[in-house]
C-alpha cells in the first residue's frame, strides 16, 4: 500500500462542505471515474458487456443508470462515463478495460473531475443564476453538458428540482465552487 | 420643504414618511413615490438641463421613456449618472444631484449656449470649427465636449455585484398592464410555464394610474387582485423592476431585473441587478403605448408634461405638478387628464382642443379649434399663448400644462429582428407589422387595441393562442366589464412658430427647424435625418420624439408618414449599466483559474506565479536572500543543471489516444512518422496546418498497441484537442479512433538534471528498473510509486539533461512532490519555476510557442526534413509551397551578443552590420531570449534569413522599442551539450 495522502480537488485532506439557506453544496472526491468509448462495429458488443461488468445497462442519450455499486451517463456518440465509489473502485478503469476487451476504449478519468452535490429546495435557483441549462426541466437520472463559470460541465440530476451533481474539470475546481457559492448567497 | 402639491388618496403610503436630498435640499415624499413624483409634490419641477442648450427642464412623462428629468443618483462610489426621476423608486435617504449645469441647476453659466443657438443648429460641427484643422481634436472637440453631456461618473469602482441568469418558460409576458394581466391569468390556469415581466415595481400598467373600473372595482385594485391571484401559482413567475431589453434570436430574450435598485445598498451577497437570459417558446408583448407631445415654441418649460402623465402624478402618486393646470390635445383622450384632475380638486383652466368640433367631456373650459403657440416661465411654466379658432391670441395662467398628440403603440420590440412596423391610419399611429420576432404575439396597446375592454379581452385569447401553437390548451374566461371607448383623433404634430423654436427631442435638444434643415440639406431619408440631426439618438432613443420628426419630414417631403418610414428599433429598450452585463466576470474572477496538482504546496514555498492561459504556474521559488527574481531563477538553473531540479508540468495538455487506428490516425495528424513507433517508446511530434504552418509540437508516448498519449503545448491543449477531433469526426470517420483530454487526470512533473535517475530510485518501486539499458532515453511505460501506486514515467527531457516526467492521479500529485523534495534532499533538488524551465530550453535551443508563432514552417524551425514524403499528413502537401522554401527563407539559429555585457532583447529585428535599421534591411528577428547562467551571459534563438550558413556572421540585434542596437554573432541554437549526451546518460 502506498504512503501517499491524496488532497480533494478544493486542496483539503477533507471534503468541504457549505452550506446555505435551501441548499447544501458539497465536493465529492471519493468518486472513480472512467470513460468507456465504443470502438468501430463494437457498439452492440459494449451494450452486451455492460451490465456484467456495472450491473447496469449503458444508458441512452442524456440520461443515467444506476447498479447497486456503479453508475454509467452518457457523454457523446457510443460514450459514456463510468462512476463508482473510489475507495472501492480506484482500479475501475483498469476492471473496464479488461472487462470490454477490444470492444471498447477505456480512460482513466477519476482526477480529471471535480464533483459537488447540489441538494435543498434552492438547487434550481442557484442553477438559474449559473447557466443556460434548463434544470428545472431535467428529470431524475438525467444528464446535460453546460457551460458554468465558462467550463464546460456534467450535471446529473438525481432526484427531480432537489439533488444534482456537477462535474467541472478538477483544476478550475476553486472557481466552480466559487461561483456555485456564489450563486447560493445571492439567492433571495 | 412640506409637499404643497400633494393630494390625498392615490398608491403612495402616506402614513409613512421618507427624507430625501436633491442637489443637498432636503424633501420628503412616502412609499410608493417615485423621486419624480416626489419633487413634484414639493412644489419642484425644475430637475435638469437640456444636453445642448442648457435649457431648463422638467418631467415629460412618468415613465421609462422620460427625456428630460435625468440626475445623478446616490453619491460616492454608488454615484450613477442618467438616471431617470421618473423610474427611481423613493427610498428613505435617497440623495441625488442634477447634471450637466455649472454652477447650479436654476443659474447654469452655460445656458449661453442657448443664446447662440443659430450657430449651434443640426450638425454644427460638420459646418463650423474648421479652421485651422490642427485646433479640433486639441481645442474644439474638447470644449464642445465639456459644454454638453449629460452627468458624470464617479472614477470608482462600483462596489455592488450584478449576477447574470437564465430563465425557460412556455409563454414570456412582457409587461403587465391590462392585456398582460389577462394574458397571464389566462395562461397561468392552464399550469403552463409563465414569466410575467415589467419594468414597473407595481403591476397594473395604466390600471395604476387611471380612474377607470374594472368591473365593480377599481383599476388598480382588480390589478392587485389578479397579481395576487397569480402569485399563488407556483407556475407563474411575477418578475417586476424587470425590463425586457430585448428580442434576440430563436425566442431569447434579455431583461434587467433591479433587484437592489430601490434600496439605499443591496443586502450583503445580493446582486443589485440581474442580467436575465430568458429563453421561451412563445412571447406575449403586452407593452402598452406611450403618448407622444405636441411640439410648439418653448414646449420644454418645466411644467409641460405629457397628458397621461399628469393623471398618473395625480391618481397614482397622489401629485399635481401645480395648482392652476391646462390640456392641449387633439383627441378625446388628453379630457380625461381634465377629468381626473378636477375630481382631484385641481382647477383646470382650460382644455385646448386642435378640433374644431371637439367634445366636451370635462367640467371646464373647452376651446376647440386652438392651438397653444407659446409657453412663458422659463424656469417654471407661467402660462401659455393660444391662438383660437378666430385667430385671436390669448394667455391662459397656469403652472403646468398637460399635452397629448395621440398614442404610439410600443412596437419596438416587434422590430428586433428588423421587422417594420405597419401604419394605422384610424390611429393615427404605427402598430406593430407582420415580421414579428419568432413565436412573438402582441396585445393590448401595443398591438392598437387602446380600449381598457379591449386589452383584457385580446391579451387572454392571445394567450390562449400562444399556448395552443405548442399544444397547451387554455381557456378564456368572460373578462369583466370596463371601459371600451373608441379612439377619437385627429392627427396634430406641431404648432408652427416661424422663428421660433418647437421642441420635438428634448433629450437631445432637436426642434422642427432642425428637421427643417435637414430637408432643406437634403438629409431627407429618416436614417440621414436621425444621424443629421441626432433626432432619436439619446439614451431614450427617441420614444417621444421620433414620430414628431418624421412626421415634420414627410410634410415636408410631401410623402406620407409611412412612406416616410421609421428608424431601427434596437435593443436595449432602456439603457443598461455595463456592470450589468459584466455580471460576476470582473477583477479575479472574470475567468477561472486553472491550479496545478503542486500549487498548495508551490504557495506554501512562496512562489511567485505566473498566468499561463487560465492556469496559475510558479514562475520561481524565491529562497531566503534574494532579492531579485534572476537570483532565484540563476540559482533553479544551475541546482538543476549541477544535480536535480523537480518542476509541474502538468499544464501540457494530455490527449489519451486509443483504437485499433490510432497509429494511423496519428500518422495523418504529425507530420512525422508514428505509425512505427515501438509500444513502450516516446517520440516528439510536429503537427502542421493545413496550409503547412506549424501549429503545435510535443511528445507522444506509445503504452500499448492501440493506445498512445499525445502531450501538447499549455497553450495549445485546447486547440489541439478541436483540430484533432474535427479531423477524426470530419476528414477521416472511418479511422477506428477514440479521443479524451487526461490533462487534469494526472499531474506530472519533471524532474532534471544528472541525479534524476537517483533521485526518482528513491521514489519508484523497486520492481522497474530505470537504468540507462532497461529505460532508455524517449522510453515510456506504467510503473508504480511509494510502495504501489500506479504511475506513468517518461524518459523525456526539455531541458537537455538527464530527465524524466512522472505522472501520478491528480490527487497524490501534491503529496508525490513533497516525496520528490524530501528524497531529493541528499542531492541538493531544486524545485524550478517556468522561468528556469524558459532559460534552460533556451539554452538547449528547444523551440516553444514563441517560435511556433503561426507564421513559421517546419523548415523555418530547422525540421524539414522531419515532414515525411512516405505518408500524408495534414500539411505535409501545402508545406513543399515554393514560398515556404526559398533559399534565403529565415532559419532557426542563435544568437549571443558580441559583448558579453550587453542584452539580447526578444523581439527585436535583425540587420546587417551597416545598414540603415528598417523594414527594408529586415533579415528576421529573435523570439526568445534569456541570461543563461551557464554561459554568463545573454543568449537568444529567433530566425534568420539563411541563418543555418551563417553561422559565425555578425549582425545586429535592433530594438526601437526598448532602444537597444547591439552587435551578435550568428551561432547555433543548441547552446547546451549540442550532441545531446547529457539526456542520454
Amino acid at each position: 500500500m502506498h504512503d501517499l495522502i491524496a488532497i480533494t480537488p478544493l486542496g483539503g485532506t477533507t471534503a468541504q462542505t457549505d452550506s446555505f439557506p435551501g441548499l447544501g453544496i458539497s465536493e465529492q472526491p471519493n468518486w472513480a471515474l472512467a470513460s468507456v468509448s465504443a470502438r468501430h462495429g463494437q457498439v452492440a458488443t459494449v451494450h452486451k458487456i455492460a451490465p456484467s461488468l456495472i450491473g447496469t445497462d449503458l444508458p441512452e442519450v442524456g440520461k443515467v443508470s444506476c447498479g447497486s455499486e456503479m453508475a454509467a451517463f452518457w457523454m457523446g456518440p457510443d460514450q459514456w462515463m463510468i462512476t463508482a465509489a473510489h475507495d472501492a473502485h480506484e482500479d475501475l478503469a483498469n476492471m473496464l478495460r479488461t472487462g470490454f476487451t477490444s470492444s471498447a476504449s477505456v480512460t482513466e478519468q477519476t482526477d480529471g473531475w471535480a464533483r459537488f452535490d447540489v441538494e435543498g429546495e434552492n438547487t434550481v435557483a442557484m442553477f438559474e443564476r449559473l447557466c443556460p441549462l434548463n434544470a428545472r426541466a431535467m428529470t431524475k437520472d438525467s444528464v446535460s453538458r453546460s457551460a458554468i463559470e465558462h467550463l464546460g460541465c456534467f450535471v446529473i440530476c438525481w432526484a427531480a428540482g432537489h439533488r444534482f451533481s456537477v462535474l467541472c474539470p478538477r483544476s478550475s475546481a476553486g472557481s466552480l465552487h466559487h461561483a456555485l457559492c456564489t450563486a447560493a448567497k445571492s439567492l433571495g | 420643504m412640506t409637499q404643497i402639491n400633494r393630494l390625498a388618496g392615490g398608491q403612495v403610503d402616506q402614513t409613512k414618511t421618507l427624507n430625501f436630498h436633491f442637489d443637498g435640499a432636503a424633501y420628503r415624499g412616502h412609499p410608493g413615490d417615485t423621486l419624480a413624483s416626489a419633487l413634484l409634490a414639493n412644489g419642484v419641477r425644475l430637475m435638469g438641463r437640456s444636453f445642448k442648450y442648457h435649457r431648463p427642464r422638467g418631467v415629460l412623462s412618468a415613465g421609462s421613456e422620460e427625456p428630460n428629468a435625468l440626475v445623478e443618483l446616490r453619491s460616492g462610489n454608488r454615484q450613477e449618472p442618467n438616471t431617470r426621476a421618473t423610474t427611481i423608486e423613493l427610498f428613505n435617504g435617497l440623495t441625488a444631484q442634477s447634471q450637466n449645469r455649472w454652477p447650479s441647476l436654476a443659474f447654469d453659466a452655460m445656458e449661453i449656449n442657448d443664446k447662440f443657438s443659430n450657430f449651434l443648429t443640426a450638425g454644427f460641427y460638420y459646418k463650423t470649427f474648421m479652421w485651422p484643422a490642427a485646433f479640433w481634436e486639441k481645442v474644439y472637440e474638447p470644449i464642445i465636449r465639456k459644454a454638453a453631456g449629460l452627468g458624470s461618473l464617479s472614477q470608482q469602482d462600483d462596489p455592488d455585484c450584478y449576477d447574470k441568469g437564465f430563465l425557460h418558460c412556455d409563454l414570456l409576458i412582457i409587461g403587465a398592464g391590462p392585456a398582460g394581466l389577462s394574458a397571464a391569468l389566462t395562461a397561468g390556469r392552464t399550469g403552463a410555464q409563465v414569466i410575467v415581466a415589467d419594468e414597473d415595481f407595481a403591476f397594473g400598467g395604466r390600471l395604476n394610474a387611471e380612474t377607470i373600473a374594472v368591473g365593480d372595482q377599481s383599476g388598480a385594485d382588480w390589478a392587485a387582485q389578479s397579481t395576487a391571484e397569480l402569485g399563488t401559482m407556483p407556475n407563474v413567475r411575477m418578475m417586476s423592476r424587470t425590463t425586457v431589453i430585448g428580442a434576440f434570436d430563436h425566442g431569447t430574450y434579455g431583461a434587467v431585473e433591479r433587484v437592489s435598485d430601490h434600496l439605499a445598498v443591496p443586502d450583503a451577497g445580493k446582486p443589485r441587478q440581474i442580467l436575465w437570459r430568458i429563453y421561451t417558446q412563445r412571447t406575449l408583448l403586452c407593452t402598452g403605448a406611450l403618448e407622444r407631445p405636441i411640439a410648439f415654441e418653448n414646449n420644454d418649460r418645466p411644467g409641460i408634461m405629457l397628458a397621461s402623465a399628469m393623471r398618473s402624478y395625480a391618481n397614482r402618486w397622489a401629485v399635481t405638478p401645480d395648482q392652476q393646470v391646462a390640456v392641449f390635445t387633439n383627441h378625446d383622450d388628453g379630457h380625461r387628464t381634465a377629468t381626473d384632475m378636477l375630481a382631484k380638486g385641481v382647477n383646470v383652466a382650460a382644455v385646448i382642443d386642435t378640433r374644431e368640433n371637439a367634445p366636451k367631456i370635462a367640467d371646464c373650459e373647452l376651446i376647440a379649434g386652438a392651438q397653444v403657440f407659446n409657453a412663458q416661465g422659463r424656469l417654471g411654466l407661467k402660462g401659455i399663448r393660444l391662438r383660437t379658432q378666430d385667430g385671436k391670441e390669448r394667455v391662459i395662467r397656469c403652472g403646468a400644462l398637460g399635452v397629448s398628440g395621440g398614442w404610439n403603440p410600443n412596437v419596438h420590440m416587434t422590430c428586433h429582428q428588423r421587422g417594420r412596423p405597419a401604419w394605422n391610419e384610424k390611429l393615427a399611429a404605427f402598430c406593430p407589422g407582420g415580421d414579428l420576432p419568432q413565436g412573438m404575439l402582441v396585445a393590448g396597446a401595443a398591438q392598437g387595441d387602446f380600449s381598457t375592454a379591449a386589452a383584457l379581452a385580446k391579451g387572454a385569447a392571445a394567450a390562449a393562442a400562444a399556448l395552443s401553437d405548442i399544444g397547451i390548451s387554455a381557456s378564456v374566461q368572460a373578462q369583466p366589464q370596463t371601459e371600451d371607448s373608441e379612439v377619437n383623433i385627429t392627427p396634430f404634430w406641431y404648432v408652427e412658430s416661424g422663428n421660433g423654436r418647437a421642441w420635438l427631442d428634448q433629450q437631445n435638444d432637436v426642434t422642427v427647424k432642425d428637421i427643417k434643415l435637414a430637408h432643406q440639406e437634403n438629409f431627407r431619408s429618416v436614417e440621414h435625418l436621425k444621424r443629421y440631426t441626432t433626432l432619436g439618438m439619446a439614451t431614450d432613443q427617441g420614444k417621444t420624439s421620433n414620430m414628431g420628426g418624421l412626421a415634420v419630414m414627410a410634410e415636408l417631403t410631401g410623402k406620407s408618414i409611412p412612406e416616410t418610414g421609421t428608424t431601427i428599433f434596437r435593443p436595449p429598450y432602456t439603457p443598461v449599466a455595463i456592470g450589468t452585463f459584466a455580471g460576476r466576470s470582473t477583477g479575479a474572477d472574470f475567468r477561472p483559474t486553472r491550479l496545478t496538482p503542486s500549487h498548495k504546496w508551490a504557495t506554501e514555498q512562496g512562489a511567485a506565479f505566473v498566468e499561463v492561459g487560465m492556469w496559475l504556474r510558479a514562475q520561481w521559488f524565491p529562497q531566503t536572500g534574494e532579492t531579485h527574481w534572476r537570483q532565484s531563477v540563476d540559482r533553479e538553473v544551475l541546482a538543476t543543471r549541477k544535480s536535480v531540479g523537480v518542476c509541474d508540468v502538468t499544464t501540457l495538455g494530455k490527449i489519451d489516444v486509443q483504437g485499433s487506428d490510432a497509429a494511423s490516425f496519428l500518422n495523418k495528424i504529425y507530420c512525422n512518422g508514428f505509425a512505427k513507433l515501438a509500444v513502450g517508446k516516446t517520440r516528439y511530434g510536429l503537427m502542421l496546418r493545413e496550409d503547412g504552418i506549424a501549429m503545435d509540437d510535443g511528445t507522444t508516448a506509445r503504452l500499448g498497441e492501440d493506445h498512445f498519449v499525445m502531450t501538447t503545448t499549455t497553450a495549445n491543449a485546447v486547440g489541439v484537442y478541436r483540430h484533432m477531433e474535427f479531423a477524426r469526426q470530419c476528414l477521416w470517420p472511418d479511422l477506428d479512433v477514440q479521443l479524451i483530454s487526461t490533462t487534469e487526470a494526472w499531474a506530472q512533473y519533471a524532474v532534471a538534471g544528472p541525479n534524476s535517475r537517483n533521485l526518482l530510485r528513491k521514489i519508484i518501486d523497486p520492481a522497474f528498473d530505470i537504468s540507462n539499458d532497461a529505460f532508455p532515453f524517449m522510453g515510456c511505460g506504467a510503473i508504480t510509486v511509494c510502495g504501489g501506486l500506479q504511475a506513468r514515467l517518461f524518459r523525456i527531457s526539455f531541458s537537455g539533461e538527464l530527465a524524466f516526467e512522472i505522472a501520478v492521479p491528480t490527487r497524490y500529485g501534491d503529496a508525490l512532490m513533497r516525496q520528490l523534495m524530501a528524497a531529493g534532499e541528499e542531492f541538493d533538488v531544486v524545485p524550478y519555476g517556468t522561468e528556469a524551465l524558459g532559460v534552460m530550453r533556451i539554452e538547449k535551443g528547444h523551440a516553444a510557442g514563441n517560435e511556433l508563432n503561426g507564421t513559421t514552417s517546419a523548415q523555418n524551425l530547422g525540421m524539414g526534413r522531419m515532414v515525411s514524403k512516405k505518408k500524408d499528413s495534414i500539411g505535409s502537401t501545402l508545406s513543399e509551397r515554393e514560398g515556404l522554401n526559398q533559399s534565403d527563407m529565415l532559419m532557426f539559429v542563435g544568437f549571443k551578443p558580441v559583448d558579453s555585457n550587453e542584452k539580447v532583447t526578444a523581439g527585436a529585428h535583425l540587420m546587417a552590420k551597416d545598414t540603415l535599421a528598417n523594414a527594408a534591411n529586415d533579415q528576421g528577428y529573435i523570439t526568445s531570449a534569456a541570461y543563461s547562467p551557464c554561459l554568463g551571459s545573454s543568449i537568444g534563438i529567433g530566425f534568420l534569413k539563411n541563418g543555418g550558413d551563417r553561422k559565425g556572421e555578425i549582425i545586429r540585434a535592433v530594438s526601437p522599442l526598448t532602444g537597444s542596437d547591439i552587435q551578435i554573432e550568428v551561432v547555433s541554437a543548441h547552446f547546451i551539450d549540442p550532441e545531446g549526451e547529457r539526456l542520454r546518460a
